[in-house]
């Protein structure tokens, strides 16, 4: 089945439920799109981690600040963008969680688990500051190569 | 949400978990159930994680510190009956090589020294 184009853009609270939601409504989106189970979970688990980082990283919990999701189908694949209205960082400056020296931190996962779990991930500067996550799954189609008529 | 019930076979005691362990209340839960544990003196510690089927990196935070808690305070703490996402977390995040995994309840009460 191929997706029609549809943007969806919503705007956060720096709110510990709003990890939740982000969430769900990512996965509404994707099931409606044809994702399967498995894919589906994966997403919704990449922006629950990415709404994490933005909530607690990025914004520090200040609950004056917000957190940007949008959500864009293509025939192709899926972007998801979270931002935040944080002071912006540098992939390659977050520790690597898999060496041996921070297997046992408590913390530092959530970027990992991001790239892991979507075919592209990719950290940018904000428009206006911040850091924005961009994440992409490719729809079933579009990896097979089956595209729709 | 996220709860556990504990029961004790001998020095061991195992907690039986349900739900998720997430940032915020589960991960929570599991922090004072363990910090509970520990400070009532128990030292050999099972997490049964059969009917936990999400587990986010706050959850996986959680685990470590509680490891390292029961660690520190010369006790160990083993996981049991990991469902296929927790198992798939664990063995890419590579905590597969740091915890203590079982898929037996009996066996892992032996496994204490």
């Amino acid at each position: 089945m191929a997706a029609n184009s549809q943007h969806v853009e919503v705007t956060l609270e720096t709110m510990l439920e709003s990890v939740d939601l982000a969430e769900s409504i990512v996965m509404r989106v994707a099931e409606a799109s044809g994702f399967s189970e498995e894919d589906i979970h994966k997403i919704g688990m990449a922006v629950r981690e990415g709404v994490i980082n933005a909530y607690n990283y990025g914004n520090q919990q200040n609950r004056a600040k917000k957190i940007g999701l949008t959500i864009e189908m293509s025939p192709e694949n899926m972007t998801v963008r979270v931002l935040d209205q944080g002071k912006g960082f540098e992939l390659h400056e977050v520790p690597d969680p898999l060496a041996e020296e921070n297997l046992l931190r408590t913390s530092g996962r959530g970027l990992f688990l991001m790239r892991a779990f979507m075919d592209e991930f990719t950290v940018r500067p904000g428009p206006n500051g911040g850091a924005e996550l961009v994440m992409v799954k490719k729809l079933p189609d579009a990896v097979s190569g089956n595209g729709a008529a | 949400m996220l709860q556990g019930t504990a029961r004790e076979i001998g020095e061991v005691v195992i907690v039986d978990f349900s739900g998720k362990i997430t940032l915020g209340e589960g991960s929570s839960t599991l922090r004072h159930t363990i910090r509970g544990l520990i400070d009532r003196g128990h030292r050999k510690i099972v997490l049964n994680l059969f009917d936990v089927d999400y587990i986010d990196s706050s959850g996986i935070g959680e685990l470590v510190s509680g490891y390292t808690t029961v660690k520190n305070a010369e006790g160990d703490m083993k996981l049991l009956h990991l469902t296929k996402r927790v198992h798939d977390l664990l063995q890419i995040t590579r905590l597969f090589t740091v915890f203590d995994v079982r898929s037996d309840e009996e066996e892992a009460i032996r496994s204490f020294r």
